[in-house]
């Protein structure tokens, strides 16, 4: 394999990667934007995804789409319970306080996860064969479609959802201006549950296509969740657009970095990335000018 | 008698006196090992609480400038034959100019950003750790590091190790409570209030954050030193992200801005491990529901919290009793 066919293949991969980046960044968007809260535990909703899939794919006779349509919604009770029982009584706006409890929540939920599904790494079959397919020296497995299938709908989705939707505009109204979006009749606890609800669904689905390619442990979250945030300050903290960038130029660096350079060091670079970002330019590729919300 | 307990010199003396009877009493190693570790857990806590709890600025990389300590220590002594002493200096040195290098770009950070900034270079350093097998061992650790000697004293002993480490931490409580008590330490709490209103009454902030970073990566330099030659055998995984955040942790239970907190949060963190180990698996999920239901209720931390319940208490009953 010759260098720009290997370049190729790490680009492909670095894509399908950067596409669940982009889907979490997502995440936390959403919920930064209606409550001004980081949720660190936004990478375990990408876990309880896939491990949740695994599961149901395991002791029932359903078709995969069901069972995939059921992850998504337990998970998605999930995030509104997280809501409901943490941040919303801590009542707080300390950042020390609300990533404390973000991640205690993290470690919580990981905790269960291991008790309920032990320590082993799961896998699943593909959705739809395992064909590689061949292309300019590459290859390109289907699942990597289905990723970016999910991804693209999930992003497309959302894109509807704000601005076409009652709902969605209410977020946005919430967005910008929770005491005026109060003032004007919209129901703000209601949208910070609907934010997370929303967030958990979409990590959720993250987890359930890309398990498949990476297999899925009690312990995935954390990494996943750090790196998707990474993808969020890269694009620009709180911007949808800058989410999805973010997200694919982190697959892409990482898959390029890992090939080229050290697959030792694959994290590492995510955070290099990281922190050249928030040193240079805090408000990342997209975002506000100014960084001075807190 | 009370009048006494106030002066913060009474309160350390006192603190060591207990201290120093503890080894005469306790002879069982384990139990002593175990508070050799709240020693070196204290020691971290205290460094980080000054950052956080006094200058309110986050670290959730702290585990990292442990490691740096522990891991100059471990590779000087073990590898390069250095002896132990000279070693635990260059690492302080090491990790000065580290903290240097993150700190002065990071602190001009706050809030989610700090808190990224440095959990990315806890994790860069860890897998650092991990990565550099020809240096570090790798995954599956450094082994050989030589125990610490007072001239000819080998200090192998957990009860010889005991007086050490507690000797190391007590001097590091009375330094730091001497920095709360002076104009730095009122400097700091006025960075923590606000930090423009801070600057505008004529405190240099930048320089002041950056230099009590430094101050709190010292302390951590110098636990993991401590730690490296007590149990001679280190590992990458003694310095991941999740024992960033029991640092944080013990900060937080112990309460903000409370030196003795401090030893409190230290003590009752590497406790409840061995305690819940009863429990199996369950631990893990016992430490997250602690963590989120202290945070939730009493948010300036478990000793703040239970002197604002006792507080409270006192003054209804004062209220009832009617006017004084």
């Amino acid at each position: 394999m010759d260098l720009s066919s290997q370049i190729l293949q790490y680009v492909i991969s670095g894509i399908t990667n950067g596409a669940i980046y982009a889907v979490i960044a997502l995440g936390f968007t959403i919920i930064y934007n209606s409550t001004e809260v980081i949720n660190f535990a936004q990478g375990e909703f990408v876990m309880l995804g896939g491990m949740a899939v695994i599961w149901l794919d395991g002791i029932s006779p359903l078709p995969l789409g069901f069972s995939f349509l059921l992850a998504v919604l337990a998970v998605t009770l999930v995030g509104i319970a997280l809501e409901r029982f943490t941040i919303r009584p801590a009542k707080s706006s300390n950042p020390i306080a609300l990533i404390i409890i973000t991640v205690g929540a993290s470690i919580f939920l990981r905790g269960v996860a291991m008790m309920f599904w032990g320590k082993d790494s799961l896998g699943l079959r593909p959705f739809t064969g395992s064909t590689p397919i061949h292309f300019g020296g590459a290859t390109l497995i289907p699942q990597s479609l289905w990723v970016l299938g999910v991804a693209v709908v999930v992003m497309a989705g959302l894109q509807f959802f704000y601005k076409r939707t009652i709902t969605g505009k209410a977020m946005r109204a919430c967005a910008f201006n929770r005491r005026a979006a109060g003032l004007v009749g919209i129901g703000v606890n209601r949208m910070v549950s609907v934010s997370f609800a929303l967030s958990a669904a979409i990590g959720a689905a993250a987890g359930i296509v890309i398990v498949p390619i990476t297999l899925c442990g009690y312990d995935v979250g954390i990494m996943l969740g750090l790196k998707g945030f990474c993808a969020a300050v890269l694009g620009g903290l709180g911007s949808s657009l800058g989410s999805i960038l973010g997200g694919f130029l982190l697959g892409v660096l990482e898959a390029l970095g890992a090939g080229l350079i050290s697959s030792g060091f694959k994290d590492a670079i995510a955070f290099f990335v990281l922190l050249l970002v928030l040193f240079i330019r805090p408000s990342g590729l997209l975002g506000a000018k100014e960084v001075k919300r807190f | 008698m009370i009048r006494f307990l106030k002066y913060k010199w009474f309160q350390v003396g006192g603190f060591g006196l207990l201290l120093a009877l503890v080894p005469l009493v306790v002879t069982n190693r384990y139990y002593l090992t175990v508070m050799i570790f709240i020693g070196i857990h204290t020691l971290l806590v205290v460094g980080l609480n000054l950052l956080m709890g006094y200058a309110g600025q986050i670290s959730l990389g702290h585990a990292a400038f442990f490691g740096l300590g522990a891991y100059t220590s471990g590779i000087l002594t073990a590898t390069y034959k250095l002896s132990p002493w000279p070693a635990m200096v260059m690492a302080v040195v090491l990790t000065v100019v580290v903290a240097l290098m993150v700190g002065v770009p990071a602190l001009k950070l706050t809030g989610y950003y700090l808190a990224m900034a440095t959990l990315g270079f806890g994790i860069i350093v860890y897998i650092c750790f991990k990565e550099l097998v020809w240096l570090t061992g790798g995954p599956s650790g450094l082994v050989g590091i030589p125990r610490l000697s007072i001239g000819n004293m080998v200090l192998d002993e957990p009860r010889t190790y005991f007086y050490l480490v507690w000797g190391i931490t007590l001097g590091a409580i009375a330094v730091s409570l001497n920095i709360v008590d002076s104009r730095v330490g009122r400097a700091l709490r006025a960075i923590h209030d606000s930090e423009p209103a801070a600057r505008a009454s004529g405190i240099y902030t930048a320089r002041l954050k950056i230099w009590v970073f430094v101050v709190s990566a010292i302390y951590a330099s110098v636990a993991g030193s401590l730690y490296a030659h007590f149990i001679t055998f280190i590992s990458p995984s003694s310095f991941d992200f999740m024992f960033s955040i029991k640092l944080v942790t013990m900060v937080v239970v112990g309460g903000m801005a409370s030196i003795w907190g401090a030893v409190f949060g230290a003590a009752t963190l590497t406790m409840l491990p061995e305690v819940l180990a009863v429990f199996h698996d369950f631990d893990i999920v016992i430490f997250g529901l602690i963590l989120m239901v202290v945070l939730i209720f009493m948010p300036q931390g478990l000793t703040r919290g239970a002197l604002d319940l006792w507080e409270k208490y006192r003054f209804r009953r004062g209220i009832a009793e009617g006017p004084i």
